[in-house]
């Protein structure tokens, strides 16, 4: 019984301020405005939130070689000296002793790849390409890690069914090992 | 003799007697000093004109005459400093970067072996950039809290701060740290090897506050957290872990976050890797599934040896490591040591330390010098007497979930070596016969 009386005590000290505090919560902040989010967006796999445009490999040609081969390599090989990282190759080298990560041979979605470019690069000038050129500096890159044809173009549809080579290699990440859980006996 | 730099920055042939390392002497008079360069500033202050100009006060400190005696000439008058105090200027630990190709996309380290208690110094804090250190008014920052909510919201940084705040302590641990060590031997000190951990006192609103004034919907399972950095950089963090103790904070240790921890706002959450606390933070958008970014693919996963990758490893296993004495110090002579270190677990509390001073053949506990608080570091410490025979020096915790810190074989036979992240085996300090201390792999 005084377990229950405690509980019944403290149950009201904490319900009082809760519901005042749930009440005042609605006037928290402001509405967003129509204007207040433009510019920033997330992509996420599935594509439905992919945005109008598109591009082809060839126009994507044109534009890595202005904007990103400085750093990226006229190959997409990368360049260790400026940081940019190899883009293409690495097929199959994920369970060898040098695993080559690139978005030929790691990258999961190829939403991804429209959703940081789009966010961050070029590097000397990030947030500056437009979503046509997005689409098609994106067609470039995965049309020279073999995965899209050379005469290929890529619009929200037609990235959102790109297949990525890696795309399942991944485990899921919320699995515990319980060899970390083997206590204080096993000395 | 080793001539790396060490943690301050003086070289080991400077100073034969480091932090801590007189036997006969109490260790905390010693702390933080570096008696090189200590000296150093003493002459500059006594006369050569040569050497006044190229003495420099070290970083947060400003330089003064030194007096033979304090006691016969008046001291400095109130607020010379304008009002914000700054640090002794014999006292020179800084952060050092690590050698990448660019200085914007890069990382800092902590220099563990000279901190005094629990709390890292905001200035001392690691860093991890991946757009540079954008500079911000908060007048016109607002955070934009959106998607799977019944009322979308923009919140001032006036309105976040007249909500209920929480004031916690909780380490931020880089899920790169002791990267290097995954395929042997590498880094030379405790800084390197262990430096992207840091603890401070946060301060803000708990995302469980901000909930209530957007109204959830109840299929919202993942949340989109974007910074405002040249990077924008964006994770998805599971809806349970920012409803259980996912924190907006703007204060660190007392004062605003510092520029390069996210001023004025920036996501905090408890025992996750750090780069999920984005920076910045301009933008919540509410989903029922993970976003799937750059950063939380094709960085921030964890390869295995089959090849497959481990994507969400959010949590940062328990963790410790011997901070005194630690690689490129020097035990002058045998006699009585204090080992000191930190211990950390990304899933609660820490429960106990051992230390073993034969390279794990036998473990004794170690004393827990703070209380342990959830997802916070603490202070471990030991009496070692040290008979001047090569030993190897380790520490190994468990936290209140059972979890363990793992031998380096058992933790490369669960991971192998391409991991990247998330390398938190025991680390071993060898000494050998003349004291000197070596990062070593047993």
């Amino acid at each position: 019984m005084f377990r229950f009386d405690a509980f019944a005590i403290c149950a009201c000290l904490a319900l009082a301020p809760l519901s005042a505090l749930a009440e005042g919560a609605e006037s928290w902040g402001s509405p967003i405005g129509p204007d207040d989010l433009k510019g920033m967006a997330a992509y996420a796999p599935g594509g439905g939130d992919l945005p109008a445009g598109s591009g082809t490999v060839a126009q994507g040609r044109d534009l890595y070689g202005e904007r990103c081969a400085h750093c990226h390599g006229e190959e997409l090989e990368g360049i260790p000296e400026t940081g940019g990282a190899k883009l293409v190759g690495g097929r199959g080298s994920l369970a060898s002793d040098k695993p080559v990560k690139t978005v030929e041979s790691y990258w999961p979605h190829a939403e991804t790849l429209f959703d940081y470019v789009k966010r961050a690069m070029p590097f000397d000038d990030p947030g500056s390409l437009t979503d046509d050129e997005v689409y098609a500096i994106s067609a470039f890159i995965l049309n020279r890690g073999g995965i899209l044809p050379e005469d290929a173009a890529l619009d929200a549809g037609a990235l959102a069914q790109v297949k990525m080579p890696n795309a399942d290699g991944f485990y899921p990440g919320d699995t515990y090992d319980l060899r970390l859980s083997w206590g204080r006996a096993d000395n | 003799m080793q001539t790396n730099a060490g943690p301050s920055g003086a070289t080991a042939d400077e100073c034969d007697c480091r932090d801590g390392m007189r036997p006969d002497l109490p260790r905390r008079a010693f702390l933080g000093r570096t008696v090189g360069a200590g000296a150093g500033f003493l002459a500059a202050s006594v006369g050569v004109a040569a050497a006044q100009e190229a003495a420099k006060a070290p970083p947060g400190a400003v330089l003064y005459d030194v007096p033979a005696d304090p006691t016969k000439e008046m001291g400095r008058a109130l607020l010379e400093d304008g009002g914000y105090g700054t640090r002794s200027q014999f006292e020179t630990e800084v952060r050092i970067k690590e050698d990448n190709p660019t200085d914007t996309t890069s990382w800092t380290f902590t220099p563990l072996a000279a901190m005094l208690g629990n709390l890292t110094p905001s200035g001392l804090h690691f860093e991890r950039h991946h757009g540079g250190i954008p500079t911000i008014d908060p007048t016109h920052h607002n955070l934009f809290v959106h998607g799977m909510v019944a009322e979308a919201k923009k919140f001032s940084m006036a309105d976040l701060k007249a909500l209920p705040s929480v004031t916690r302590k909780h380490f931020i641990e880089c899920s790169g740290n002791t990267l290097t060590e995954w395929k042997g031997v590498t880094a030379k000190n405790v800084q390197r090897t262990h430096g992207l951990l840091s603890t401070s006192e946060w301060t803000g609103v708990l995302f469980s506050t901000l909930a209530r004034a957007v109204n959830l919907d109840p299929q919202a399972d993942w949340v989109l957290a974007e910074g405002a950095d040249a990077a924008v950089m964006t994770r998805s963090i599971p809806m349970d872990k920012l409803m259980r103790d996912g924190m907006i904070v703007y204060g660190q240790n007392g004062e605003a976050l510092r520029p390069e921890q996210g001023y004025p706002l920036r996501l905090l959450l408890p025992g996750y890797e750090g780069n999920t606390h984005i920076k910045w933070l301009r933008r919540l958008q509410v989903s029922d599934k993970p976003f799937m970014t750059r950063e939380e693919t094709s960085k921030y996963s964890d390869l295995y040896s089959d090849g497959r990758a481990k994507l969400f490893t959010l949590e940062m296993d328990p963790k410790s490591v011997i901070t005194f004495p630690s690689g490129e110090m020097k035990l002058p002579k045998p006699g009585h040591y204090e080992i000191t270190g930190f211990a950390w677990t990304g899933r609660g509390r820490v429960q106990a330390v051992d230390i073993s001073t034969d390279g794990g053949k036998t473990w004794a506990p170690a004393r827990l010098d703070t209380q342990p608080e959830p997802q916070c570091t603490v202070r471990f410490s030991f009496p070692w007497h040290w008979d001047g025979s090569e030993a190897v020096l380790q520490s190994r915790c468990w936290d209140e979930t059972g979890a363990r810190q793992l031998t380096r074989g058992d933790l490369i036979e669960m991971r192998g070596v391409n991991s990247v992240y998330h390398y938190n085996a025991i680390q071993s300090w060898a000494v050998d016969a003349a004291g000197e201390v070596t990062n070593v792999q047993v």
